[in-house]
């Protein structure tokens, strides 16, 4: 590679010294962009992260401009929703771009987690990386959901009885809890205006700051790679990983194309399909909240219904509660439940690999059936569903061990283009 | 970084610097902790959502043997059913698939701790909020319900995490709920009135 060490580059000139002087614009670039030396096998894999950050600035212009029209209020959050959708000039547009944007958010989300679990992203030296990205997934979470409410439409109300009840099942402090998360003896107007402020200043503040924090243990692990071993064990005598490139032209500029595949389905599905069959926006929060009247089913956004499925599948709603909230921390404990001392799925052996295929058709199923009523085969899936699924975490200090993984090699499979 | 240095000299009385910054930690911590107290207590239903929360009338000559009224008391829906003989019948010969069915655990004031769990048979006030998540459980008054088996007795099915309760809001063994429906202080000033929110005890 002809790329120059960051140490050797002389002192610019002009604006950009002067401008160096006083800011480390220079030294900036250069430390995250183009002396950030990633691994040069990335595949497709590779692309979310980048989009999930591409969809993060859309949330922030789209969600920036809904609250120059949007007033919340019990009275006035459903109608000033229509009057965007109806009256303000291009409002469906931005309004659609930012509810299709949440689901897309957690589509890429999901697939960016999915691959750390491919390729062991998550493994030492990486358990933090890996934890401050989940704790973005539970701002988002949080994020999405007082989003959710904000339209003031049925299933938003019922949604937000619902959840905010599961507080409600903590022993002792639950029921003054509730109160005081809702601010009202039920969900009100109060509750209505915190989460509004939440959605719109709090909670993307701590999104940005983790995102950020995010970025600043990937700049200092690097990232890993398909391969599963460490580019910097080989380095070149430019002091740079022989195997690794600039992130900047190589990656930023392959990225470029994942973002405008990615645009491109966006696109679609907010032109053509915004509802997305009752998916993305459900029927029920057409109409305004009513709360004598629960909608026929309330079910989350897909995006929960995992869950949720969880939370349904054990009768007894302290042990629901309990079950849903391990469900999610078991995600926090994977760097230490995982033994495997390899960490990419092409070296791990078939017990690895059948274990990870039974987690993903797990929690899709669990999807599935967060989103159906609480009834016949319906039950009895989801509990199978919820068994394997807590079979994967709680065995797999065990299974982890007892497969057998192939050799490493010592550089990454990479096959010039 | 210039100071850890400087600590090198003689003079500097350590352990007066140590309870010194400890201290003043000590100290910010609490103002801190009490700085948050507005902020928090600010969570809590403002006086007007609590000025709002009054008792509320219903007129129970409007509902007939057998039917449900939904009214509204802090924002809650409220169920007022009149129940027919046959309905308050219904309750016995199920206690062993109940989860409560004493109301031992259950929230009710103490006139409604028994087995109909009202002050007058005929009339039943529950909180119509599923204890489990808090849904609106729906009716399925109908013994037999075809959807819910023929040794159903009668009572509600809450449509969103399937609990079943019967009529006087007991819950069954199978549900996610685990207490029975909450029920509500309230009081008959005279035969056809009924307040909620309001009894002996005076105002909840």
């Amino acid at each position: 590679m002809a790329v120059q060490p960051a140490s050797a580059a002389a002192p610019k000139k002009g604006f950009l010294g002067w401008l160096d002087k006083r800011l480390p614009v220079t030294e900036f670039i250069e430390s995250q962009l183009t002396g950030y030396y990633a691994p040069k096998n990335f595949n497709f894999w590779y692309f979310f992260g980048f989009i999930a950050l591409a969809v993060l600035v859309m949330q922030l212009l789209t969600g920036i401009f809904l609250t120059m029209f949007y007033k919340p209020g019990d009275t006035t959050s459903f109608e000033s929703v229509e009057y965007i959708m109806r009256e303000v000039d291009f409002g469906w547009l931005i309004r659609y771009m930012h509810s299709t944007g949440a689901s897309a958010f957690f589509v890429v989300v999901y697939l960016h987690m999915f691959r750390a679990f491919l390729y062991g992203s998550y493994k030492a030296p990486r358990e933090l990386l890996w934890i401050i990205g989940m704790l973005v997934y539970l701002a988002l979470m949080a994020e999405a959901f007082m989003g959710y409410v904000l339209p003031w439409g049925n299933m938003s109300f019922w949604g937000a009885q619902v959840i905010v009840n599961l507080f409600g099942t903590i022993p002792v402090i639950g029921p003054g809890l509730v109160e005081w998360i809702r601010g009202d003896y039920a969900i009100a107007d109060a509750t209505l205006n915190r989460f509004f402020a939440l959605h719109v200043v709090a909670v993307p503040l701590i999104l940005l700051a983790l995102v950020g924090l995010h970025l600043v243990a990937l700049r200092r692990t690097g990232s890993n790679n398909p391969d599963g071993i460490e580019i910097k064990a080989k380095v070149g005598p430019d002091g740079h990983p022989i195997d690794g490139i600039p992130f900047h032209p190589y990656y930023t500029v392959k990225d470029t194309v994942g973002i405008a595949a990615f645009l491109v389905i966006f696109a679609i599905v907010v032109f053509y399909a915004p509802t997305f069959g009752g998916l993305f926006l459900e029927s029920a929060n057409f109409g305004p909240a009513d709360p004598v009247s629960t909608p026929p089913d309330i079910t989350p956004v897909w995006y929960f219904t995992p869950f949720y499925a969880i939370l349904r599948a054990i009768p007894d709603q302290r042990l629901g509660a309990l079950a849903m909230l391990l469900a999610i921390v078991a995600f926090f404990l994977l760097p230490w439940l995982d033994r495997s001392p390899v960490r990419s799925i092409r070296y791990k052996g078939w017990i690895a690999k059948v274990a990870l295929g039974v987690f993903a058709i797990s929690f899709v199923g669990l999807g599935f059936m967060g989103m159906r009523p609480p009834e016949g085969i319906y039950v009895v899936l989801g509990r199978t569903f919820g068994a394997l699924y807590f079979l994967f975490w709680i065995g797999m200090p065990w299974w982890s061990r007892w497969d057998s993984p192939k050799p490493v090699p010592e550089r990454v499979v990479y096959h010039a283009h | 970084m210039a100071e850890s240095m400087v600590v090198a000299n003689d003079d500097v009385d350590l352990s007066r610097r140590k309870f010194l910054t400890s201290a003043t930690i000590g100290v910010g911590a609490v103002g801190a902790v009490l700085a948050a107290v507005p902020f928090v207590a600010s969570w809590q239903p403002s006086e007007r959502a609590k000025a709002l929360g009054v008792p509320t009338d219903f007129d129970l000559s409007k509902l007939d043997p057998g039917q449900m009224a939904i009214i509204l008391w802090r924002k809650q829906p409220i169920y007022v059913v009149r129940r027919t003989p046959e309905m308050v019948a219904s309750l016995k010969g199920h206690d062993d698939q109940l989860k409560d069915p004493s109301s031992k655990d259950s929230e009710q004031p103490d006139y409604a701790k028994n087995d109909i769990r009202a002050r007058k048979p005929e009339i039943l006030v529950l909180i119509g909020i599923c204890t489990h998540l808090g849904c609106l459980p729906k009716q399925h008054f109908a013994a037999g319900d075809p959807e819910l088996g023929a040794t159903w007795p009668g009572g509600y099915l809450c449509p969103c995490h399937g609990s079943r309760f019967d009529l006087a809001g007991r819950v069954f063994d199978g549900s996610p709920a685990s207490v029975n429906l909450r029920i509500p202080p309230y009081s008959f000033p005279n035969e056809n009135r009924l307040i909620v929110g309001v009894d002996e005890k005076g105002e909840a």
